[in-house]
C-alpha cells in the first residue's frame, strides 16, 4: 500500500498569507483513509482557508499538500479533473447555485464528469440523492431560496455526494441547525463515512459533532496544527487552549451526553457494538 | 448475450470527447450476461464489470430493453459498486421482482442504507400547454407591468416623504454617502463624458458640414453644433452614459445587499434603508447631472471647433466667439432644467429596482438591466416632451 493510499490528504509545511498577515506558518497535517478528522480552532485559526488550500481554492505562499496522490501544486488540466470527480465539498452556507433547482445542483456534477449518463438517468439519480441525503423528494424541484438553512446544507451535502467521493469536505456542516436536525446530520454523515468508507475532513464548532462521530481531531493554534489525536489523547496533553476548549462548560456537557450514552447502549447492546 | 445494443467495453457513447485522454482508455464500462431460462422459471441476469456511476454508461437503456423474465439478479460478476449502482441494481430488481443474488459484503451493506430511503415518486408539476402557457405568460407580463408602475410610484411616493422628513431633521442627512456618491456619478464619470461628448461634437461639425456646404451655408454648422449640443445631445447623451454607468451600479449594489439580508438588518436596527442607500444616490444624481450634462454640451461645441478648424477653415477661437452669438441662453437653460429631472428618473430606476430584488444572483442581473432600460426609455420619452414643451412656451 502506497502513502497515498494510507493518508489520502497530507499537507506539508504549508505557510498561508493574506499580505503581510500570516495565517499558517509550516503547517504538516495527515488525514488517514476511512476516518472522520474534525479540525477544530479558534476563530480566525485559519480552519478554512486550511480546507481551501487542499481543494486548491486558496494558493498557499509555501508547502506540499498532496490529495489522493496528486500534488495540488502542480495539479493542472486532467489530473486536476481527475481529482475533483474524487471529493466533494460541502461549503458553510451550502454554495448552492441560486439559479438552478437543488436537483439541478445535484446533477451539475455528474453532467460534468459522466455526459454519458442519459437525461433522464441523471435526473432520476439527482432525486435518488436528494432523498439520500434526507430530504423529502419534493425538495429536489425546489430553488434554494425556497429552503430553510438546515435543508439547504442538506442539499448542498447531496450534491457533494453525488458522484460518491472518497474525500468529503464538511465546512462547519452543523453550524446555524437545529440540536434535532444537527444530531441527524452528524448519524448521516457517519452512516455515509461507514457505508462508503468515506474519508471525511471536517471543520466544526459543535463539540457534539466532535465527540459524536469525529475520529481523530486535529487542533490550529499558533498558525499550526498543534495536536492530532483522539479526544481523550488530546484531553491528556497541558496546552490551554486545548483544555478550556474540552473543558469549559460546553465541553463538559458534551462529554457527559456522550458517556451516558455509551453506558447506555453498552448495557443495552454490547453484541451489537462489536458489530459495528 | 441478447443486449440490443452491441455490449462491451468499446461501447460508443455520447460525449465521450471530453474524456478524450489517457484514462478514459482503460475505462472499464459495466456490462450484464443474460443466462437461458432454468426449467420454465425466470432467467438469471449477471451484471459485470464496475457498477459505479463513472462507468455506468448506457447500462441503464441497455437493462431497460432486455424483454425477458429476469427471477435473479446476479451480482458476483460485479468488482465495484456505489450509491448510484446499487440504486440502479434495487430498482431494477424491484422493477421484475427479480431476486437479488451474489452481493459482495459492500453491495449488502449500500442496498441496506439506500434500502431506507424510501421511494416516493415525486413528479414535477406537469407544464399546462402551449397556448395556455402563452396567454397566462401575457397577462402574468401585463399585471406584473401595471403593478410595477404602481409600485414605483409609490416607491417616488415614500422618497418624497422620506425627503420631507429629512428636511425637517437636516441632522438625519448623510453627507458622506452623498459626497462619495457624487464623487461616483460626476467626478468618476468626466474622462468618459468628456470623450463621448467631443467625438459626438466632431461628428456633429462635421456631418452638419457636408449638408450645409450644399447651399454655400457652411458657417451654420456653428449654430447647428452650439444649439444642439447645448439644448438636445449635450443632456440627453449624458443621462444614458450615467444610466448605464451610475443607474446600473445602484441596482446592482442595492439587490446584493438586499440578498445578504443588509436592507433587513438596516431596517432592524432602525436605520431607513431609504434615507441610507436611496436619498443620497437620487440627490447626488440630481446635483451632478447638470453640471455633467454643461460640461458634456461645452466639451460637444469644443469637439465641432476642432474638426471645423481643419475641415471648414474657420478657425478654432472664431467657431467659440460665434458660438457665444448664435446660442441663446434659454437653450443653456432647456438644458440645464431637463438635468435633474432625468436624473430622477436614472436614479430611481436603479434604486427601485435594486428594492426589488428578492431571490437569487440572477435576479441582480435582471434587475440592473431592467433599471437601464426603463431609466433610458423614460429619459428619452421625458425629453421629447420637454423638447414640445419649451417650443410652446417660446424658449425654441
Amino acid at each position: 500500500m502506497s502513502a497515498s493510499e494510507d493518508f489520502p490528504i497530507v499537507v506539508e509545511g504549508l505557510t498561508n498569507a493574506f499580505g503581510s498577515y500570516v495565517v499558517h506558518e509550516n503547517l504538516s497535517l495527515k488525514v488517514r483513509r476511512g476516518e472522520i478528522l474534525g479540525v477544530v480552532g479558534g476563530s480566525g485559526t485559519g480552519k478554512s482557508v486550511l480546507m481551501r488550500s487542499i481543494i486548491g481554492l486558496q494558493r498557499p505562499v509555501t508547502g506540499e499538500i498532496t490529495v489522493l496522490g496528486h500534488a495540488m501544486a502542480e495539479a493542472q488540466g486532467w489530473g486536476e479533473i481527475d481529482i475533483r470527480s474524487r471529493w466533494g465539498v460541502l461549503f458553510q452556507g451550502g454554495a448552492l447555485f441560486s439559479t438552478l433547482t437543488v436537483g439541478e445542483n445535484v446533477e451539475v456534477p455528474l453532467k460534468q464528469f459522466n455526459p454519458e449518463i442519459p437525461d433522464a438517468l441523471r435526473q432520476e439519480i439527482a432525486r435518488f440523492k436528494v432523498q439520500l441525503s434526507g430530504l423529502p423528494e419534493e425538495a429536489a424541484f425546489k430553488y434554494p431560496s425556497e429552503l430553510s438553512g438546515g435543508m439547504r446544507k442538506r442539499a448542498g451535502l447531496a450534491r457533494a455526494l453525488a458522484l460518491d467521493p472518497e474525500l468529503l469536505f464538511l465546512d462547519e456542516p452543523t453550524a446555524g441547525l437545529d440540536p434535532i436536525a444537527a444530531a441527524a446530520f452528524d448519524k448521516l454523515t457517519r452512516e455515509l463515512k461507514e457505508t462508503l468508507g468515506l474519508t471525511v475532513f471536517l471543520i466544526t464548532h459543535d463539540l457534539d459533532t466532535l465527540y459524536e462521530i469525529c475520529d481523530r481531531v486535529a487542533v490550529l493554534a499558533d498558525r499550526q496544527v498543534i495536536a492530532v489525536g483522539t479526544i481523550p489523547e488530546l484531553l491528556a496533553l497541558d496546552h490551554p487552549w486545548i483544555q478550556e476548549y474540552f473543558n469549559g462548560p460546553r465541553g463538559r456537557a458534551a462529554r457527559e451526553t456522550k458517556d451516558r450514552q455509551l453506558t447506555r447502549e453498552g448495557a443495552m447492546d454490547k453484541p451489537d457494538k462489536a458489530g459495528a | 448475450m441478447q443486449g440490443p445494443l452491441p455490449a462491451g467495453a468499446g461501447v460508443p457513447l455520447a460525449g465521450r470527447g471530453i474524456f478524450a485522454h489517457d484514462h478514459a482508455a482503460m475505462r472499464e464500462w459495466a456490462d450484464y450476461t443474460l443466462g437461458p431460462s432454468e426449467n420454465g422459471g425466470g432467467a438469471t441476469l449477471a451484471l459485470h464489470g464496475p457498477l459505479r456511476v463513472h462507468s455506468l454508461g448506457n447500462i441503464d437503456t441497455r437493462l431497460a430493453a432486455v424483454d425477458a423474465d429476469v427471477a435473479r439478479l446476479d451480482l458476483s460478476a460485479v468488482t465495484d459498486i456505489d450509491t448510484t449502482g446499487a440504486w440502479l441494481v434495487r430498482r431494477f430488481a424491484e422493477e421484475r421482482g427479480a431476486e437479488i443474488v451474489g452481493a459482495s459484503e459492500q453491495a449488502r451493506r449500500l442496498l441496506r442504507a439506500i434500502g431506507k430511503v424510501a421511494e416516493t415518486d415525486a413528479e414535477p408539476e406537469p407544464r399546462p400547454n402551449l397556448i395556455v402557457r402563452t396567454l397566462a405568460e401575457v397577462g402574468d407580463l401585463m399585471i406584473n407591468w401595471g403593478r410595477g408602475f404602481l409600485n414605483s410610484l409609490s416607491f417616488l411616493g415614500t422618497l418624497i416623504v422620506t425627503f420631507g422628513a429629512i428636511v425637517r431633521h437636516p441632522s438625519r442627512f448623510r453627507w458622506t454617502a452623498t459626497v462619495h456618491h457624487m464623487q461616483y456619478v460626476g467626478i468618476n464619470s468626466l474622462w468618459i463624458v468628456g470623450l463621448m461628448s467631443f467625438l459626438i461634437g466632431i461628428v456633429i461639425a462635421q456631418q452638419g458640414a457636408v449638408q450645409l456646404q450644399q447651399f454655400g451655408a457652411e458657417i451654420y454648422t456653428i449654430n447647428l453644433t452650439g444649439r444642439l449640443a447645448m439644448r438636445e445631445l449635450g443632456i440627453l447623451m449624458t443621462a444614458i452614459m450615467v444610466a448605464g454607468r451610475s443607474g446600473s451600479a445602484f441596482a446592482a449594489q442595492i439587490g446584493t445587499m438586499k440578498l445578504t439580508e443588509e436592507v433587513d438588518a438596516m431596517r432592524t436596527i432602525g436605520v431607513s434603508p431609504m434615507e441610507t442607500l436611496v436619498v443620497p444616490r437620487v440627490v447626488a444624481s440630481m446635483l451632478m447631472l447638470p453640471l455633467l450634462g454643461f460640461y458634456s454640451a461645452v466639451i460637444a461645441i469644443v469637439g465641432g471647433a476642432f474638426i471645423s478648424n481643419f475641415a471648414l477653415d474657420i478657425p478654432f477661437f472664431t467657431f467659440l466667439q460665434r458660438t457665444q452669438e448664435v446660442v441663446p441662453l434659454t437653450d443653456v437653460w432647456v438644458g440645464v432644467v431637463k438635468a435633474p429631472v432625468f436624473a430622477l428618473v436614472v436614479a430611481l430606476a436603479g434604486c427601485y429596482q435594486g428594492m426589488q430584488v428578492k431571490s437569487n444572483a440572477e435576479e441582480v442581473g435582471l434587475r440592473t438591466t431592467q433599471a437601464v432600460v426603463t431609466a433610458i426609455f423614460t429619459v428619452i420619452v421625458l425629453d421629447a416632451f420637454f423638447a414640445v414643451f419649451f417650443t410652446e412656451i417660446g424658449w425654441s
